[in-house]
């Protein structure tokens, strides 16, 4: 454990109160970050963590209150000024040029140059091998984004932070996009960061990695502070229950289930990706009636074209699904609902739903054209919004307006319309894909208690997640998938994370005893 | 969560607000009228008498309202074909083409098929409306089967439309002696109110003794106006109430969302595009039929179609915005004509204010996308 110099305030902000409009978003929040700590802000989804973050890299402006950075009083009006005071931001988003090299992404406003104003590239190089040797990160300078791994790309953006002479580091969702090794090498780097002085301010939502790697943590709620304690002292429960303000429920309530029929059975699936290229490459997989079926991987590994290959969106080149014992190979997607599946789309913004359309208009997507929402061709708006009144009321969806515009509504309740829409289909076959990114701890138990009630009521449910632990959680078997096959079935009850982790990384158990066996 | 909540009603209150788009439209329509009067200034006239040119020029005669009527009827119903395609998400240009397959396939079937009054003119209308049809419908076909983007299809179309237009014009059996144009339609086919009557010796006697009929009698009165706002009813009816209209506007609001939900994406554009075109030959045939009786031999656009863009955008996107839009486009089209006549003032004055008043029309949409965009990526940076 590094050291923290209580001595040395860093970043010390008063009172930060930040007012949009009529909405508070930050209210009066008090955050103070010694030198070598890493601070942990939890809250849920809208919080205010992310404002008050943004208060401090100079995206927004304070209405009332007082920043100090080493105990000097600073103003900072824009980003270039968060930077110049040691301030570096890495965001959840990347934003790196893919066909650059990682030396020419990380220089990119600060190039090196030579005579005449040519880059010197020699120096660029040997410049971000030195910090990424000083903190571990094992980045190639010279390899170019776009052959780079996510969690390879987010070293990067860490890499571009330092180089700019960043000493406060402040990390938005950084595990979101991660493989479980992926998250333990981001632990050790963090680390490294702390023990050569720097301070890092972690963003997040998820317990676990508070719990890993933070010292500190404060809790926003409703853009209050609510506390800010010693990550140490506390249990994770009760860091939830802080965050959300009211006990939460972690594990999932499973009741044993017999297994029914099989209900899904992919034989040799291929499908083509978005530039032509294979995605799957012969995918098998069967699954029955009354089970979760977790499909675990690191995301492109062909999970979005299974996805759109099994609710009829994208072109299967060759092999066959089967719903229910029925072939849907080339079917229409509408043939393809009728025929029993539904699906909680990966994109929800994207595929999820119409946000112009009213929540009411929104529940009968897929039955807009049967009775009683449409009689010869004219749709009776009447039974539509009783439709949707029932439904909300029965999800609990917030506004319990069905006249809202989808749009209007919070991701999460976004979700919770989806899932009920798909829910009422009563589909034998439920696809849940991503069900709860970027979701809060709240809505991620509702979510996990609905995919569980499927499962109860008999029917399949295939989740696929790139949320290791969301699968762990929930599934009765994990299939892992790599570049576009299934390469192992287990059953969650005997499997191990880390096996899971490596897999998903392309670690073929039995690959690897040959040679030794040899 | 309630934060959440409070911001989306607050944004919800703002967003009433920026609705109320007839307010919003007559500001833009006002300081349309401003730019305008500022320019005839700059160029040395006086927009006050030039404004009361325009006001006399429609409302100081029945006869004027009656011409500005017909002149409206075309571009409000091109006013609609493009609206119906821009809320099914789609960019009809080609409005101005299948207006011209309209009225050609109009002034042809109301020349040389022979059918009984009242039955002649629906048959003619219908025909035309469904050759517009289709070759809308074949930019959509092309946008579904190809992925031809329909600004492209429909403006190589337009062009395709004039020059088939002329030729058919200019076949021998088409076209009228010692003229550039097709023969005129059959009586039967046409729908001008008291057309016979009117120049008839009983007619003008009466027309006599009855100064205001007289005036009102002058120009080509007839149904289109009354086609017009039936079209308008039957444009909004099927775009709000049926489920074919459900799945044109899931498709133009979220296309990847209809399909996730198993709407056929591709079958919408092309039902989408043959409606559209299916209106912009309702607005040709409807101007053969009542007021020109005939097709001519075109140098170029005559720019009904591009006129319905502007109908369509003044009068957001809805029928009954496109009427009342049409309704004033089609006033200061005629009246301001008049303003080179009468004060030798430049008529293209009428073009800078339509333009200036687009301009603003468009400037509180820039505003409320401007506004989405920025609580989109409020969202985002606060996590949601």
């Amino acid at each position: 454990m590094p050291e923290i110099d209580f001595s040395r305030t860093v970043v010390d902000m008063q009172k930060i109160t930040k007012k949009f409009g009529e909405v508070l978003a930050n209210d009066a929040i008090d955050l103070t970050v010694h030198k070598g700590e890493v601070h942990a802000l939890l809250g849920e989804n809208g919080a205010g963590k992310s404002t008050l973050m943004n208060i401090l890299y100079g995206i927004y402006r304070p209405t009332s209150g007082a920043i100090f950075i080493n105990t000097k009083p600073v103003q900072i009006p824009d980003p270039n000024a968060a930077i110049a005071r040691g301030i570096g931001m890495v965001h959840q988003h990347f934003m790196l040029i893919k066909p650059f090299s990682v030396a020419e992404n990380i220089m990119l406003g600060r190039e090196v140059v030579k005579k005449w104003g040519f880059l010197d590239r020699k120096k660029a190089f040997r410049a971000v091998e030195a910090l990424s040797e000083k903190y571990g990160l094992k980045v190639n300078p010279r390899a170019k984004i776009q052959d780079i791994s996510v969690g390879m790309g987010q070293r990067v953006e860490i890499l571009k932070v330092l180089y700019r002479g960043a000493d406060i580091l402040i990390l938005d969702e950084p595990t979101a996009v991660l493989t479980p090794q992926e998250i333990q090498d981001l632990t050790r780097i963090i680390r490294n960061l702390t023990a050569e002085g720097k301070t890092v301010i972690l963003i997040t939502h998820k317990l676990g990695e508070i719990k890993l790697v933070a010292d500190y943590c404060t809790i926003i709620r409703r853009g209050k502070r609510i506390d800010t304690v010693k990550v140490a002292d506390v249990s994770e429960q009760e860091l939830a229950a802080m965050m959300v303000g009211r006990p939460v429920r972690f594990q999932v309530q499973k009741k044993a289930q017999p297994k029914g029929d099989i209900i899904l059975s992919i034989e040799n699936l291929q499908v083509k990706d978005n530039r032509g290229l294979p995605a799957l490459r012969g995918l098998d997989l069967e699954m029955r009636a009354g089970e979760i079926m977790g499909i675990a991987g690191v995301d492109g590994n062909g999970q979005s074209e299974l996805i759109e290959a099994l609710t009829g969106l994208r072109k299967v080149e060759s092999g066959r699904i089967l719903l229910k014992g029925r072939d849907v190979t080339h079917l229409s997607p509408k043939k393809i609902i009728h025929q029993g599946l539904g699906t909680i789309p990966e994109d929800r913004q994207k595929r999820g739903f119409v946000g112009e359309f009213t929540v009411a208009e929104n529940m009968i997507i897929e039955k807009h054209d049967q009775p009683p929402f449409s009689r010869r061709g004219i749709c009776d708006f009447n039974a539509i919004r009783q439709f949707a009144k029932e439904v909300i009321r029965q999800f609990d969806i917030r506004p319990t307006d069905e006249n809202y515009k989808a749009r209007e509504l919070s991701g999460g309740n976004q979700q919770k319309m989806i899932i009920a829409r798909e829910i009422t289909n009563n589909p034998g076959l439920l696809i849940a894909a991503q069900p709860t990114r970027g979701l809060d701890v709240g809505a991620i138990e509702y979510v996990h208690k609905a995919l569980v009630a499927q499962r109860e009521n008999g029917k399949g449910v295939l989740l696929i997640s790139l949320d290791l632990d969301e699968i762990m959680n929930l599934a009765d078997r994990i299939a892992v998938i790599f570049e576009g096959r299934i390469t192992a079935i287990l059953e969650a009850a005997q499997a191990d994370k880390n096996i899971i982790g490596l897999m998903m990384a392309g670690y073929d158990p039995q690959k690897q005893a040959e040679p030794a066996v040899a | 969560m309630t934060l959440k909540n409070k911001l989306s009603r607050q944004w919800h209150n703002k967003k009433h607000f920026l609705d109320h788009t007839i307010f919003f439209t007559m500001v833009s329509i006002f300081l349309g009228l401003v730019i305008g009067a500022i320019v005839l200034a700059v160029v040395g006239f006086n927009p006050f008498e030039a404004y009361w040119i325009i006001i006399k020029g429609v409302f100081s005669r029945p006869k004027y309202i009656v011409y500005t009527i017909i002149k409206a009827v075309p571009i409000i119903v091109t006013g609609y074909s493009v609206a119906f395609a821009f809320r099914t998400g789609l960019f009809n240009i080609g409005a101005e083409g299948q207006f011209l397959i309209g009225s050609i396939t109009a002034a042809l079937a109301g020349y040389f098929l022979h059918l009984p009054i009242v039955i002649h003119a629906l048959t003619v209308f219908l025909l035309a409306v469904m050759a517009a049809a289709l070759w809308g419908g074949l930019a959509g076909y092309l946008k579904a089967r190809f992925g031809v983007h329909e600004v492209i299809s429909t403006i190589m179309l337009n062009w395709i439309a004039l020059y088939l237009n002329n030729y058919l014009v200019m076949l021998p059996s088409v076209k009228r002696p010692h003229a550039e144009a097709s023969w005129n339609i059959l009586d039967t086919a046409r729908i001008d109110l008291f057309g016979a009557w009117k120049v008839s010796e009983a007619g003008m006697a009466w027309r006599l003794e009855h100064p205001f009929f007289h005036d009102i009698l002058q120009p080509e009165i007839n149904l289109g106006i009354f086609v017009a706002g039936l079209l308008g009813i039957l444009t909004a009816f099927v775009l709000n109430k049926t489920t074919l209209g459900y799945e044109l506007r899931a498709v133009g609001f979220n296309k990847d969302a209809a399909e996730q939900g198993g709407i056929n994406v591709k079958k919408n554009f092309v039902v989408a595009m043959a409606i559209a075109g299916g209106l912009a030959g309702a607005a040709g045939a409807l101007n053969v039929l009542g007021v020109a009786r005939e097709s001519v031999n075109l140098a170029n656009m005559e720019g009904y179609g591009f006129d319905g863009i502007t109908v369509a955008l003044i009068g957001s996107n809805t029928s009954i915005g496109c009427f009342f839009s049409g309704l004033f486009f089609g006033a200061l089209k005629y009246s301001g004509a008049k303003l080179q006549s009468t004060l030798g003032a430049p008529k293209e004055i009428i073009s800078i204010v339509m333009g200036t008043i687009l301009f603003f029309v468009a400037m509180p949409k820039l505003i409320q996308l401007l506004r989405s965009m920025r609580s989109q990526k409020k969202k985002e940076t606060t996590g949601v």
